[in-house]
């Protein structure tokens, strides 16, 4: 059925006319025609597919558009800001996280997602959380050491997107 | 490849016309200097393929070439295609280095099939073996070249000139300069390349060897990379097709009404093709679910358990390979005989990105965006199913989501180009997770059987080798055997009339996964018959430097203490060589007793592959290469009845994730005066055998098949 859908995607406001059953991934894609957010396998096991709804790391191929009603929405074309790279997509780019590029967007939003919660994640905690993303090409370890060496940086006091602004609270607020 | 149009990947070209003879091609570029060369691909062609030359659009003579333009800019031209290994970083690396240009100014224009010449495909690690020697060389015979073009313009001999960074001087006089750029400027020059002239010594490198950051990096940490799923054109519809149940079930009866209701649909047919196009790539999937078919499916009589009796049976007689001495004197000479045979599994290749192409059409000519390792084989293909000449098509370069090997394969492509052909409009099919699975050209079951015997004096004394469908590549031993064959049943990986039941295709370093795991078991199981430590007992048996060398780098690093297996440890090694390239890898797990899950703990992987062109790139190659090898080890193999293939998704198809991987320490020796070899795929070759022979080490019991799941070893610990 078709519905007003309303929500904050990468900073801007966006209203949609919308079966509201579709898929969150295939919006994205084709009605907004932001193709960073991958289809790997549509059914919630691959990772290809993560964004960030309110902050938290979901499968868009397994979230409907009328679940992100009023919330927020981040996908990977709206991590960097003022043409500068975040410090998850520099550390990727530093660490050699990645190969054929094809689940990095999904690998690095669901990083995001870990690190507000956990500030400065140990290996098995990054790769416990991350257990739900795939990558063939077999980056994993690179990964894992992006993700720290992100989280270092953002110790720092780098925060980004329009949510609640910058200081480190939310790092110890979790949620 | 990004909507704002990649610079690395497309350059600066002047605009081309679609179809081209010879003389247009080299007429395409404009002004610059213009300098042809040959890969190491080109003979190949001709002798194997030459059915398929008369359609070739490009002269014979060559199929590269480099242009250095009036900005100083050079452009590499080149059909291979950057599928995650590296090579547009690895490459413009070597060309900058011989030409003495910075790294900056060198751009890769790969896999576009209007720009660049024809090339085979990208596979076989060969793209920096082959091509890479090959442009290292046209790179130093260019600078030869800018560096005459510039005595005649400086007036001044060759002798008295250098090169510095694009920029030719006197040596004499610093004043007197000229650039590379400028003397292409207003300039028409051409010439082909002798390959001839000296490369570079290693103590010369100023760019390769150097760790550089990748330099698709950027694009593809901010979701502006595109693959062919990207590819959105106006009037563009997703096409989704009705698929079989099983790969022999025939249509008998379909009921499209339902799907007829869905708003925006269209559906196409011609004979058994049907599908549903819609703006949506989601609603026609939906759509698709509303159409009733009724298939006819065969009975099933093969499946994923009975496969190796049936693959046996329908063995061909085999080729021989190698060949020495007289089994029969050697097995006389022996105190010890072994037997054993080794199976491995269908493997997927499940890359991330499912098969996905975008083909548009107009009147007689074609435009195609796809995911696939072999961008010339489409145009042909693309040609064939609409009924153009190949020429009409163009194939557009994308990034590709992970290939290997399973890229080769462009159904998909085709599947598109028919969508559009009936519809009139630009199509994009993407194939599902499901699909993916259905479609794919898995790795071969095989089968190996080795008989070989032991002196008293612990040496091997035969070596009677059959490999069944697997193919050769890394069939052949390399250890001192004075009687020794290696028969090859089945060439390749297409197996022969009648043998697989499923489609089969190049698996990362096809073949070789399953000869290493049978060579390095059985070697260990006559290590254990020698009571000779695993790594000690190969020492004994090899004389080749190389591999002797990468067996005591990676025990030194890994800190290899001799004990006779199994010691409990739960440490294995293996060694091999691919593509070539030396491997040795030592690995340490543990078997969980109550369930048969083994967990890797560390593992260290030394590789001599010649010259290493970019370090970290090599080493992240080989870390891939071990990390993806750690599924068909232990977890992946293809189930199936007949032509139903069970597995479709990722919840019952294990792939390796986070928690697998163990620390992996990569070792490269780096020979700088060596050819490079093969980076891709040798790294994986060892993985089954080291996890084989470290379970033996830890638990007593050996695992002749793969993969090694935690049912087959309680299975395994039952027997024992």
């Amino acid at each position: 059925m078709e519905e007003v859908i309303k929500f904050r995607l990468n900073g801007k406001s966006i209203t949609l006319n919308v079966d509201s059953e579709r898929k969150l991934l295939w919006v994205l894609r084709t009605d907004i025609g932001l193709t960073g957010t991958k289809y790997g396998c549509g059914e919630g096991y691959c990772g290809a597919c993560t964004v960030l709804v309110n902050d938290e790391a979901v499968r868009s191929c397994h979230t409907s558009i009328k679940d992100v009603q009023g919330k927020t929405v981040l996908t990977i074309e709206g991590l960097a800001q003022n043409e500068k790279f975040h410090p998850l997509q520099k550390a990727f780019m530093e660490h050699d996280a990645l190969q054929c590029g094809y689940c990095t967007p999904g690998m690095i939003l669901q990083a995001y997602a870990l690190l507000r919660k956990t500030a400065l994640p140990s290996p098995e905690q990054i790769a416990e959380n991350m257990e739900g993303n795939l990558c063939r090409c077999g980056a994993y370890n690179r990964i894992i050491e992006a993700v720290q060496t992100a989280a270092k940086e953002l110790q720092g006091g780098f925060y980004h997107d329009e949510g609640p602004k910058p200081g480190i609270t939310w790092r110890t607020s979790g949620r | 490849m990004t909507r704002d149009q990649n610079p690395e990947l497309h350059g600066e070209h002047p605009v081309v016309e679609y179809s081209m003879n010879r003389r247009e091609f080299l007429g395409f570029t404009g002004t610059g200097i213009l300098l042809y060369f040959v890969i190491g691909e080109l003979p190949v062609f001709a002798e194997e393929r030459p059915a398929v030359r008369p359609q070739m659009i490009l002269p014979a003579d060559f199929n590269a070439f480099l242009r250095i333009g009036e900005d100083g800019r050079v452009g590499c031209y080149t059909g291979k295609i950057e599928m995650g290994q590296g090579i547009v970083t690895s490459l413009a690396q070597m060309l900058a280095d011989e030409l003495d240009t910075s790294f900056d100014t060198v751009q890769m224009v790969m896999g576009d099939t209007e720009l660049c010449p024809w090339d085979l495909g990208t596979f076989g690690s060969m793209s920096t073996r082959f091509f890479g020697q090959a442009l290292r060389s046209a790179g130093a015979e260019a600078r030869l070249i800018l560096l005459e073009l510039a005595s005649e313009r400086l007036k001044t001999p060759v002798d008295s000139l250098m090169t510095n960074q694009g920029i030719i001087v006197d040596k004499k006089n610093k004043d007197r300069r000229v650039s590379y750029g400028e003397l292409a400027r207003g300039q028409r020059f051409e010439r082909h390349l002798v390959g001839k002239a000296p490369l570079k010594k290693s103590g010369e490198f100023t760019v390769m060897g150097r760790p550089v950051v990748r330099r698709d990096a950027g694009e593809k940490v901010t979701g502006k990379a595109i693959y062919a799923g990207d590819v959105q054109i106006p009037g563009m519809v997703y096409a989704k097709i009705l698929r079989p149940p099983a790969h022999d079930a025939k249509l008998v009866d379909v009921d499209p009404s339902e799907a007829e209701r869905v708003n925006g649909l269209q559906i196409i047919r011609s004979t058994d093709f049907i599908a549903v196009l819609h703006k949506y790539p989601d609603v026609a999937e939906l759509a698709l679910s509303k159409i009733k078919a009724k298939f006819d499916s065969p009975p099933s009589r093969v499946d994923e358990k009975t496969i190796f009796n049936h693959l046996f049976k329908m063995a061909p007689e085999g080729t021989v390979l190698a060949k020495e001495g007289d089994l029969g004197r050697g097995a006389k000479m022996s105190s010890v005989v072994i037997e054993q045979t080794y199976l491995n599994d269908y493997v997927a290749h499940a890359p991330i990105e499912p098969h996905a192409a975008v083909v548009k059409i107009e009147g007689d000519r074609a435009t195609v965006w796809a995911s696939t390792q072999n961008p010339f084989g489409v145009k042909e293909e693309v040609a064939r199913e609409i009924g153009i000449p190949p020429n009409n098509v163009r194939v557009m370069p994308v990034f590709v989501g992970g290939g290997f090997g399973g890229k080769t394969n462009n159904r998909q492509v085709v599947e598109a180009a028919r969508c559009s052909k009936l519809c009139g409009k630009p199509v994009q099919v993407a194939w599902t997770r499901k699909e993916e699975f259905f479609y794919d050209t898995f790795r071969p079951a095989a089968m190996v059987t080795i008989k070989s015997g032991l002196t008293d004096k612990g040496r091997i004394s035969f070596w009677d080798y059959h490999v069944y469908f697997a193919g050769e590549r890394g069939a052949l031993h390399f250890y001192t055997i004075p009687h020794h064959s290696t028969i090859v049943h089945s060439t390749g990986w297409q197996g022969t009339p009648g043998s697989h039941p499923i489609a089969t295709g190049p698996w990362r370093a096809p073949g070789n996964n399953t000869n290493t795991f049978a060579r390095e078991s059985q070697i260990d199981i006559m290590a254990k018959k020698a009571r000779v430590d695993p790594l000690e007992f190969r020492m004994q048996n090899l004389s080749d430097p190389k591999l002797l060398r990468v067996l005591s780098t990676a025990a030194e690093k890994f800190g290899w203490k001799r004990a006779k297996a199994p010691s409990g440890r739960g440490q294995g090694v293996a060694c091999g060589l691919d593509a070539g390239t030396y491997v040795a890898v030592m690995a340490e797990i543990a078997v969980e007793q109550e369930t048969g899950a083994v967990k890797v703990k560390r593992i260290v992987c030394v590789q001599d592959m010649g010259l290493a062109v970019n370090p970290e790139g090599a080493a992240l190659q080989m870390e891939g290469a071990v990390t993806m090898g750690l599924g068909y080890a232990l977890q992946e193999r293809v189930r199936f009845m007949g032509g139903n293939i069970s597995e479709h998704n990722f919840d019952t198809y294990y792939i390796p994730r986070f928690t697998w991987v163990p620390k992996i320490q990569t070792v490269i020796i780096d020979d700088k005066n060596s050819a490079p070899q093969g980076g891709g795929e040798p790294a994986i070759i060892t993985t089954g055998a080291v996890i084989a022979n470290a379970i033996y080490d830890a638990i007593g019991v050996r695992l002749n098949q793969l993969p090694m799941t935690p049912e087959r070893i309680m299975e395994a610990m039952k027997k024992k």
